[in-house]
């Protein structure tokens, strides 16, 4: 097996094609995202639910970059969207009424918060990382609710009044600037997490997940890969709540609660982990088969909601996604 | 002669269990040595030690004159002593094509850019296909790691470790586990390590030993029990006793 009997500049053309190809921009990534675009002009009277969406998927998209790229599962990721809610309010009420400078500042704070606690999250394994952040969520939630001056406590925060987007555009009851301001933050943050996965630096997040030791073996510093990558996704997750803040002029303790987080786990179940669509698709189902729900059995909505989660468990998702298109073929099999 | 890496004294305890026995052991640049023992001599441990994945209770590591005896296990791989493991430690949802440029893109320092694709570095892709040349893995470089069969996931184990450019090897067993018939394979990969790499194999095939190696320790548990060239060690009568057995006859 001598070297010579390859040719070398074809083999590094067909690598460089292969690796280029997992990281190239699909149809239906376009496809997706003009959908999004087009639903600002098709689905004004859906405005409210789908910032609401767009915001939950932002904060699924945080969880994402943890649990589908880096293999850390947080049953408290809630806590940084939960800051990042009291946050944003607290800049508009006393200050920083600029929604855009307040994302960044909030982003800033959350990543401070990620950065200290991810020493606390990384030293322990499965088990304990999930009691971990378990408890930092209910901590945070607790402190809350003992800061009544500062968070308004049970009664939540009054008084939020951001300013003019840009300058120019006010916040709408109908909540069109929200949802496009919503939609486009989004989007720049999802674009910036699509190039950021596919980076060296996150194929070495990937690697950590796949192989830990092996990782290590190659050189690779793993602690301080997962401390990085938990550290955006707090900022990811602050800057979604942030976005709940600013485009509802409100802040409760339910941003901190627990169920926040678990619901979040189960939107990416529902969409799927580790490819950053999940996130968003999960959200987009999640809310809509809540509202939906909601409509018809105001009182029993969770329940049902529970009920399709089981089902959802227990036939998996590729068998749900995999019917229509089983179903598909086996008709232009027919014709 | 340059020394490439050395043991002082190493000791190792478990509780009440001496797992490295005041092993002093000293590899020449260059050099293709081997280090043979029955189970439970000591051997895994003796590599866990060398990497960082456990201190030693006392005692102290040099690699190429830096004392590493402390040293994080990310900065010996940079200094280049890179291992293998017995069992096969891979990304099984990578390709070998990407897992290879992951450990070349670690080696020239381009690990940490964010922004940039993986395969946008034209020297990433040249180490990582001249690996994979060398290994024989080109045609299934864009296959999953997982899915290919357990003779090219062991020459894998191998390639990845020499993507990230040791300037020592440890091999754990690069053999376990493969058939007879497929060793060829790996013997030629090794073959082909530059001259200047210095390698040290441990392995249970004695055939394996005996083709590759220059110089074999022998270890029984936990210590030294000799060091020499192939001969010397496959005629030593401890040897036969403790390790080969009544086999050696043959």
């Amino acid at each position: 097996m001598s070297a010579t009997k390859y040719d070398r500049a074809a083999n590094i053309a067909r690598a460089e094609a292969a690796l280029h190809d997992v990281a190239k921009i699909k149809r239906a990534e376009i496809v997706f995202w003009l959908a999004a675009l087009a639903s600002v002009f098709f689905l004004q009277d859906q405005y409210l639910l789908l910032n609401e969406v767009a915001i939950t998927g932002l904060f699924a998209l945080s969880l994402d970059l943890i649990l589908g790229y880096g293999g850390i599962v947080s049953l408290g990721h809630a806590a940084f969207f939960g800051v990042g809610c009291y946050a944003a309010g607290l800049l508009t009420k006393y200050g920083v009424q600029d929604p855009i400078i307040g994302l960044f500042i909030v982003a800033a704070i959350t990543a401070a918060l990620g950065f200290a606690t991810s020493f606390l999250v990384l030293r322990g394994t499965d088990l304990t990382r999930i009691m971990v952040t378990l408890a930092v969520g209910v901590l945070l939630g607790e402190l809350a609710n003992r800061l009544p001056r500062l968070t308004g406590g049970a009664d939540g925060m009054q008084g939020i009044d951001p300013g003019l987007l840009l300058g120019r555009f006010e916040f709408d009851i109908f909540g069109q600037v929200a949802y496009i301001y919503s939609l486009i933050v989004l989007f720049v943050l999802f674009v910036i997490a699509r190039r950021f996965v596919f980076s060296p630096f996150g194929w070495s997040i990937r690697a950590v997940k796949e192989n830990q030791l092996r990782t290590s073996a190659i050189g690779i510093p793993v602690t301080g890969r997962l401390v990085v990558v938990y550290t955006v996704a707090a900022a990811y997750a602050g800057v979604a709540g942030a976005l709940l803040t600013q485009t509802t002029s409100f802040a409760s303790l339910d941003v901190l609660a627990f169920h926040r987080s678990a619901d979040l786990l189960l939107i990416l179940i529902i969409g799927g982990t580790g490819y950053l669509y999940g996130g968003i698709i999960g959200a987009l189902l999640f809310k809509i088969v809540q509202d939906a729900i909601a409509t018809f059995t105001p009182e029993y909505w969770e329940f049902w909601i529970g009920l399709i989660l089981v089902a959802f468990v227990l036939i998996g998702r590729e068998r749900i996604i995999g019917a229509p298109m089983w179903i598909w073929r086996r008709l232009r099999g027919a014709a | 002669m340059t020394v490439a890496l050395r043991t002082h004294n190493l000791i190792r305890r478990f509780g009440g269990l001496v797992a490295t026995n005041d092993v002093s052991i000293t590899l020449e640049q260059g050099a293709r040595h081997a280090l043979i023992g029955p189970n439970g001599a000591g051997k895994t441990t003796l590599i866990n030690l060398l990497t960082g994945v456990i201190p030693p209770t006392s005692g102290r590591i040099e690699l190429e004159g830096e004392d590493i005896t402390n040293a994080s296990r990310a900065h010996r791989v940079e200094r280049g002593l890179v291992r293998t493991f017995q069992i096969n430690q891979l990304f099984p949802n990578f390709t070998p094509l990407q897992s290879v440029c992951l450990a070349a893109s670690r080696r020239l320092g381009l690990d940490r850019n964010l922004w940039r694709g993986i395969g946008s570095d034209k020297r990433v892709l040249d180490s990582a296909i001249d690996v994979l040349e060398r290994f024989d893995l080109i045609d299934v470089m864009t296959s999953k790691v997982s899915a290919l069969p357990y003779g090219k996931q062991r020459l894998l184990e191998i390639a990845v470790a020499i993507a990230c450019g040791p300037r020592v090897l440890l091999l754990d067993e690069p053999a376990a586990g493969v058939p007879e018939g497929e060793r060829g394979e790996i013997m030629a990969g090794l073959a082909q390590l530059p001259a200047d790499v210095t390698v040290l194999l441990i392995e249970h095939d004695m055939d394996l030993v005996f083709r590759f190696a220059s110089r074999i320790s022998v270890l029984v548990q936990g210590g030294l029990l000799l060091e020499g060239s192939v001969d010397e060690v496959a005629n030593d009568p401890r040897v036969k006793e403790v390790y080969l057995g009544e086999e050696a006859h043959g």
